[in-house]
C-alpha cells in the first residue's frame, strides 16, 4: 500500500504538473472560442483510416485546401481559417474522444462537417452543452434537422429518406414490376434511407444489412440473390458497395444497382474494384453537386485550380468536389456573420439562409429548418463515368411529393471566394 | 510460472516492512484527486476521469493474472457488458447509481459464467476462449440490434451534474469515486484468506489442493472479482463518454489491459495504477508527436508499437515489470 | 438446395485456408509448445510485403513467391530475436510475448502503410462457375485447395520422409535426448518456426483477396477461426488441423448463410467453448495431450 501511495503521489503531483499546458491558447476579441482577431479555428472528425475511410478520407483534405485558397486570398473579415482534422476511423468511440480534444483542448469555434451517422449521433449532446456550433454535418441521417433539440445542429447532405425517396421514385418508373431488394448499413443510416425507400415502392421484396465491422457481405448477398431480387439498392459507405458489386459478381448475381449517393463516387469504387471495375456499367446514383469529370463546370473549373494549388495535386473526385463545396458554404456564413464573429452569430448566419452555390438543387436552412440540401438529380456510370440524367427532384421527409426543381446553381464568383 | 514466482517473493520481503493505513491512502487519494478537480483545465479533468475509470479494470485485472496467475484477454468484453448495462438502464429507469450498481451485478454474473469455462482452462487454452470473448462483442450488438442498436452503439441518458460543478469535474468525481473504492476493496480481500489462497493456487495448485484451498473455487472467484471491477470500469465509461458503442471495446482496448497490468508490474495495485495513467497519456503524447510530425500515419500506431515494445521488453528483461525496478524509479521520480 | 450446395463449397474454400492456417498453428504448438497469437499479424505483414512487390514488379506470382520466403525469415528471426528468450516455465509468458508482437506489428504496418483498407488483388478470376445453374465454384477457390493440398502433402512427406522431417519431430517429442545423439535442437525449432510462419503467410495470401482488402488486423477473425479450428482437431495433430479447418468453415458458411454474418463469431465462441469443455485434448487428438 506504501508503493500504492507513493506512486498515487507522483501520479497526480505529475498531473498537476500539465494543468496549466493545454489550456489558453485562445483569447478571441469577444471572448468567443477559437476567434482571435487573425484566426478562426475549427475542427472536424472523418474517417481517415478503417473500414470507411476509402473515398472520405479525401474530403477534409479537400475543405483545408480551400481554407488555404481563401486565407492566401486575405482570409475573411481578415481572418485566417485553421481547419483541424480528427481520425476517427468511424468508430463513435473515437468520435467521442477526438470531438472533446477538439473542443475542450483545442478550444475551436466549431465542429465542420464531421463524418458519419453513427458516428457523430453520439457527440450531439456534448456539442449542444458546450454550446459549440455543428455545421453541416457529413451525413444525410434526420437528426440533424432538430433545431428544437440541437439548435446549433445543421446537416448538409439531402437526407438519406428524401434520397430513398427520390431514388424508389425512378425505380417505380423505370423498373416497374421488377423485384426490388435492399441492402443498408445497419444503423441510421441504412434505417432512413429504407424508410424513403418503402414510402414510394411499399415494402421491398428482401431487406439486408451489414455492420462495418464485418467485412463479409457474402451471406447478405447470397440471400439477396436467393430471394431472386432484379434492383438492389444500396445504402452503403464506398467501401461496401465495391464490396457488395464484387461479391454480387463472384455469385453470378447481376442485379441493377441503385446506390446511394454517399456510397457512389466512381473513381473510389473504381479504385475499390480494381480489376473488377467494369461491373460499375449501368449503376444508377444520384448526386446535387457537380460532377467531377464535368470539366465545362465553372465550379469544378475553380475547385481544380484550388485543388492543384493547395491539396498536393489529389485526384479531383466527387470527394474532393464535396469538401469544396462545404468550405465555400462554411466562408459564405462567416461572411455572413459578420465581423463580429460569435457562436450565436454564425448559428444565426446559418439559420437567416439564402445561400446559393455550386449546388443543383437549393439548400434549405431556415430557422426551423436545419436540414441541407434539399433534393438530388440521378447519374448512371458510362465507360467508367459518371454522369447526370433526367431532372433534379426534390421532396420531404414525409409524404409530400417528390417534384423536380429548377436548377439551382449559379456562377461561382470570379475571385472564387464569397463576398461579404 | 518462475516469472510470478519471483513476485511472490519479493512480495513476501514487501510484507515485512511497514504498511500504511489503506483507508489513510485511499482518504489522501480522494483529497488530491479533488483538488485536482478544481485545478486542471477541463480537458485535462476529463482525461483524469478516464484514468479512474481505466483503474478500475487494470486493478482488478491484476489481481488476476498476477496473484491468481489466470491470463484474461476477454475483459475488454466484460466492460462492454458493464456500459451497455448501464445504457439500458440509464435510457429506461435514469438512476445512475443503482445503475451502476446493476452494471456490476449484471457483469459479475457474465464473468462467473466465463470464469467457470476458464477454471477448467490453463496457459493458451484460456487465453484463445478470452480472445474468443474479446471479438465477440460487434457480433452480439449487430446479431440483436433492436436492444444494442448495432456499430451505431446507443447514447446514454444522464442528468446534468449538480450547477456547482462542471461536467469534467463531475466526471472526475465519479470516476474517482469508484476507482478508490474498488482500490481498497481489492487491497483489503487481496491481504486477507483470498489473497493467500490465490497464491498458493498460481504458485502450484497441487500442493494449494494439498493443503485444503479449492483450486477451482479460488480461480472461479478471482475471475468473477475482476469481472465486477471490469462492469464498473465499463459503466464509468458509459458515463464519461455519454454513450456506449462496440468500436469502444475492441480487441486492442483488452491488449492495451494487458500491457498496463504487466509494465506496471504484475499483481500489483500501484502498477495498475501506472498502467491506467498509461493508457491515457501514451496515446496523448503519441498524437502530440504525430501532430508535431505531421504524420497522421504516426498517430494511433506510436501508440501501439510503443506498447507493444513494452510488453515485449518488460517480459523478456524484467518480469516483474517497471513497479519492480524500485530504485530506478524512485530517482526517475523526482 | 442449390444456396446449400454453394455454401458448401464456400464454406470448404475457407475452411481450406483455416485448415492451412491451423496447421500452422500445430507446428509451432510441437515444436515449442506456444501458441503464436501473433501469427495472424506476421501473416498480415508478410501480405502487405508481398502486395508491395507485386505492385513493384507487377507480377503477383512473385509477389507470393515474396510472402512465403517473407513468411520463413520473419518466423526464423521471431523465434532467434524474441522467442528463445522467453521464460517457458509458464505458458503465460509465450502469450504474452506473442500478443506485444501483435500490437507492435500491427503498429509498424500502420505507420508504414496507413490503416486505410488496400484493394488486394486476386490471381484469379472470383466469378463463380455454373454448374446447372447453381454458382459453385470460382478459379479462385481451386487454386485455394490446391495451394492448401500442395502444402499439406508437402508437409506430410517432410515429416514422414526426410531426415530433417525425423529430426524436428525427435527435437520437439525429446529435445534431451536429440540433444545427446547430435540433433541441433535449437536449429531445429528454428526452422519450425520459419516453417510454420511460411504456412500461415501462404494462408494470408489465399484469405485477404476475399475480405474488404488489406488491413493491418485483417487477420484478427481468421485467426480466432483458425485457433478454434486447432483445438478442435487437437493443437497436437496436423491431420486433426486439417479436418477442424474444414468443419469450422463448413459451419461458418451455413451459419452465416442461414442464420446471418453477424452470428457467426458467436458460433466461434460457442464452438470453442463447448470443445474445449468437452474434449480439450481435440476431436483427432490420439494420444493424450500433454498438459499446457
Amino acid at each position: 500500500m506504501k508503493r500504492t501511495a507513493t506512486v498515487l503521489a507522483a501520479v497526480l503531483l505529475a498531473a498537476a504538473g500539465c494543468s496549466d499546458s493545454g489550456g489558453g491558447g485562445s483569447s478571441g476579441s469577444a471572448d468567443t472560442p477559437g476567434v482571435t482577431d487573425t484566426e478562426i479555428v475549427v475542427g472536424t472528425h472523418m474517417p481517415l483510416t478503417g473500414p470507411a475511410a476509402a473515398g472520405y478520407s479525401k474530403i477534409a483534405p479537400a475543405t483545408k485546401a480551400y481554407f488555404d485558397y481563401v486565407n492566401a486570398n486575405g482570409g475573411v473579415h481578415g481572418r485566417k481559417i485553421t481547419y483541424k482534422i480528427m481520425d476517427d476511423g468511424y468508430n463513435p468511440a473515437n468520435t467521442q474522444q477526438v470531438v472533446r480534444q477538439l473542443v475542450l483542448q483545442d478550444k475551436v469555434f466549431a465542429i465542420l462537417n464531421g463524418l458519419g451517422t453513427p458516428t457523430h449521433s453520439g457527440v450531439l449532446d456534448f456539442l449542444k452543452t458546450n454550446r459549440v456550433p455543428d455545421l453541416f454535418v457529413a451525413s444525410g441521417s434526420r437528426s440533424w434537422n432538430q433545431p428544437d433539440k440541437y439548435p446549433g445542429t445543421f446537416g448538409f447532405n439531402p437526407d438519406y429518406t428524401v434520397e430513398g425517396k427520390i431514388l424508389a421514385t425512378h425505380v417505380k418508373e423505370t423498373y416497374a414490376g421488377k423485384k426490388v431488394c435492399f441492402l443498408g448499413q445497419d444503423d441510421d443510416f441504412g434505417r432512413d434511407s429504407l424508410a424513403g425507400i418503402e414510402k414510394v415502392l411499399g415494402p421491398v421484396a428482401a431487406k439486408q444489412s451489414y455492420v462495418t465491422s464485418n467485412p463479409n457481405v457474402g451471406p447478405q448477398i447470397g440471400a439477396l440473390k436467393a430471394a431472386a431480387c432484379q434492383v438492389v439498392m444500396l445504402a452503403t459507405v464506398p467501401g461496401f458497395t465495391a464490396l457488395s458489386i464484387g461479391t454480387a459478381a463472384k455469385l453470378g448475381f447481376k442485379p441493377q444497382f441503385v446506390v446511394s449517393n454517399v456510397g457512389s463516387d466512381p473513381t473510389t469504387l473504381a479504385k475499390t474494384l480494381g480489376d473488377a471495375a467494369p461491373l460499375l456499367e449501368g449503376v444508377v446514383a444520384a448526386n446535387y453537386l457537380p460532377l467531377a469529370n464535368d470539366t465545362a463546370n465553372p465550379w469544378i473549373q475553380l475547385y481544380t485550380k484550388v485543388n492543384t494549388q493547395y491539396n498536393a495535386g489529389a485526384e479531383l473526385d466527387n470527394n474532393v468536389v464535396y469538401g469544396m463545396s462545404v468550405a465555400y458554404l462554411f466562408v459564405q456564413a462567416l461572411q455572413s456573420a459578420g465581423k463580429d464573429l460569435t457562436r450565436d452569430g454564425i448559428v444565426e448566419a446559418v439559420e437567416k439562409g439564402g445561400f446559393t452555390g455550386p449546388g443543383l438543387v437549393p439548400v434549405r436552412y431556415s430557422a426551423d429548418d436545419h436540414s441541407g440540401y434539399s433534393g438530388e438529380q440521378l447519374t448512371t456510370i458510362e465507360k467508367g463515368q459518371a454522369k447526370y440524367f433526367g431532372k433534379a427532384y426534390r421532396t420531404d421527409d414525409g409524404d409530400g411529393a417528390v417534384e423536380p426543381v429548377e436548377a439551382a446553381a449559379v456562377a461561382p464568383p470570379a475571385n472564387g471566394i464569397p463576398a461579404a | 510460472m518462475t516469472a510470478l514466482q519471483d513476485r511472490t517473493r519479493t512480495r513476501a520481503a514487501h510484507k515485512a516492512q511497514a504498511r500504511l493505513n489503506p483507508y489513510l491512502v485511499i482518504a489522501a487519494g480522494a483529497v488530491v484527486v479533488v483538488a485536482l478537480t478544481y485545478m486542471l483545465p477541463p480537458f485535462r479533468t476529463y482525461q483524469l476521469a478516464t484514468v479512474g475509470a481505466y483503474l478500475c479494470v487494470t486493478a482488478g485485472l491484476t489481481v488476476l493474472t498476477g496473484l491468481n496467475g489466470q491470463l484474461s484477454l476477454g475483459h475488454g468484453a466484460l466492460m462492454a457488458t458493464g456500459a451497455y448495462t448501464l445504457a439500458l438502464w440509464q435510457n429506461k429507469f435514469n438512476l445512475l447509481l443503482p445503475g451502476i450498481l446493476v452494471a456490476i451485478v449484471v457483469t459479475t454474473a457474465v464473468g462467473a459464467v466465463i470464469g467457470l469455462a476458464a477454471a477448467r482452462l490453463r496457459g493458451p487454452y484460456l487465453a484463445g476462449l478470452t480472445l474468443a470473448v474479446a471479438v465477440v462483442v460487434p457480433s452480439i450488438t449487430s446479431t440483436f440490434d433492436e436492444t444494442f442498436n448495432s456499430d451505431q452503439g446507443l447514447s446514454v441518458i444522464l442528468n446534468p451534474p449538480p450547477d456547482s460543478m462542471t461536467v469534467e469535474q463531475w466526471q472526475a468525481w465519479v470516476c474517482w469515486g469508484g476507482a478508490l473504492l474498488t482500490v481498497l476493496a481489492l487491497a483489503l480481500l487481496t491481504r486477507g484468506r483470498f489473497g493467500r489462497d490465490m497464491r498458493a493456487v498460481r504458485d502450484d495448485e497441487t500442493a494449494a489442493r494439498l493443503a485444503g484451498v479449492s483450486v477451482a473455487r479460488t480461480q472461479v472467484l478471482a475471475f468473477v472479482v475482476s469481472a465486477a471491477c471490469a462492469g464498473l470500469a465499463g459503466a464509468l465509461f458509459a458515463v464519461i463518454a455519454q454513450s456506449v458503442s462496440p468500436g469502444a471495446f475492441p480487441l486492442t482496448l483488452s491488449l492495451f489491459l494487458l500491457m498496463a497490468i504487466v509494465i506496471g508490474g504484475l499483481g500489483r495495485l500501484s502498477g495498475a495504477l501506472i498502467g491506467a495513467v498509461l493508457l491515457v497519456a501514451l496515446p496523448a503524447v503519441a498524437h502530440e508527436i504525430g501532430e508535431a510530425a505531421g504524420s497522421q500515419r504516426l498517430e494511433g500506431n506510436l501508440a501501439l508499437t510503443f506498447f507493444g515494445v513494452v510488453l515485449v521488453v518488460v517480459m523478456l528483461a524484467a518480469p516483474g515489470g517497471l513497479a519492480s525496478l524500485r530504485i530506478p524509479f524512485k530517482k526517475k521520480g523526482h | 438446395m442449390d444456396r446449400f450446395l454453394f455454401l458448401t463449397f464456400d464454406g470448404l474454400s475457407r475452411g481450406a485456408v483455416y485448415a492451412a492456417f491451423a496447421l500452422a498453428l500445430v507446428l509451432i504448438w510441437r515444436a515449442a509448445r506456444i501458441v503464436n497469437f501473433a501469427q495472424g499479424a506476421m501473416a498480415v505483414a508478410t501480405a502487405y510485403v508481398a502486395y508491395s512487390v507485386a505492385d513493384a514488379t507487377g507480377s503477383y506470382w512473385i509477389g507470393f513467391l515474396v510472402a512465403v520466403v517473407a513468411g520463413l525469415l520473419l518466423g526464423a528471426g521471431v523465434e532467434r530475436v524474441v522467442m528463445r528468450f522467453v521464460d517457458h516455465s509458464s505458458p503465460l509468458n509465450g502469450v504474452v510475448v506473442a500478443l506485444g508482437l501483435v500490437l507492435i506489428i500491427q503498429g509498424v504496418l500502420g505507420m508504414i502503410y496507413g490503416n486505410e483498407f488496400r484493394p488486394a488483388a486476386a490471381p484469379f478470376s472470383r466469378d463463380a462457375f455454373e454448374i446447372g445453374g447453381v454458382a459453385l465454384l470460382s478459379r479462385y477457390d481451386l487454386f485455394v485447395f490446391g495451394a492448401v493440398g500442395a502444402v499439406v502433402v508437402l508437409l506430410t512427406l517432410l515429416f514422414t520422409r526426410t531426415p530433417t522431417g525425423l529430426r524436428m519431430r525427435a527435437a520437439a517429442f525429446a529435445p534431451d535426448v536429440s540433444r545427446l545423439l547430435g540433433v541441433p535442437v535449437g536449429g531445429m525449432l528454428t526452422l519450425g518456426w520459419a516453417l510454420a510462419a511460411a504456412v500461415g503467410s501462404l494462408a494470408g495470401m489465399l484469405v485477404i483477396p476475399t475480405e474488404l482488402g488489406l488491413h493491418p488486423t485483417a487477420m484478427d477473425i481468421v485467426f480466432i477461426s483458425a485457433f478454434t479450428a486447432a483445438v478442435l482437431g487437437g493443437l497436437d495433430s496436423p491431420i486433426g488441423a486439417v479436418l477442424g479447418g474444414l468443419i469450422v468453415g463448413l459451419l461458418l458458411s451455413y451459419i452465416s448463410g442461414y442464420l446471418g454474418a453477424t452470428v457467426a463469431p458467436m458460433a466461434v465462441l460457442a464452438l470453442l467453448v463447448v470443445v474445449l469443455l468437452s474434449r480439450p485434448d481435440g476431436l483427432f487428438a490420439r494420444s493424450k495431450a500433454r498438459t499446457a
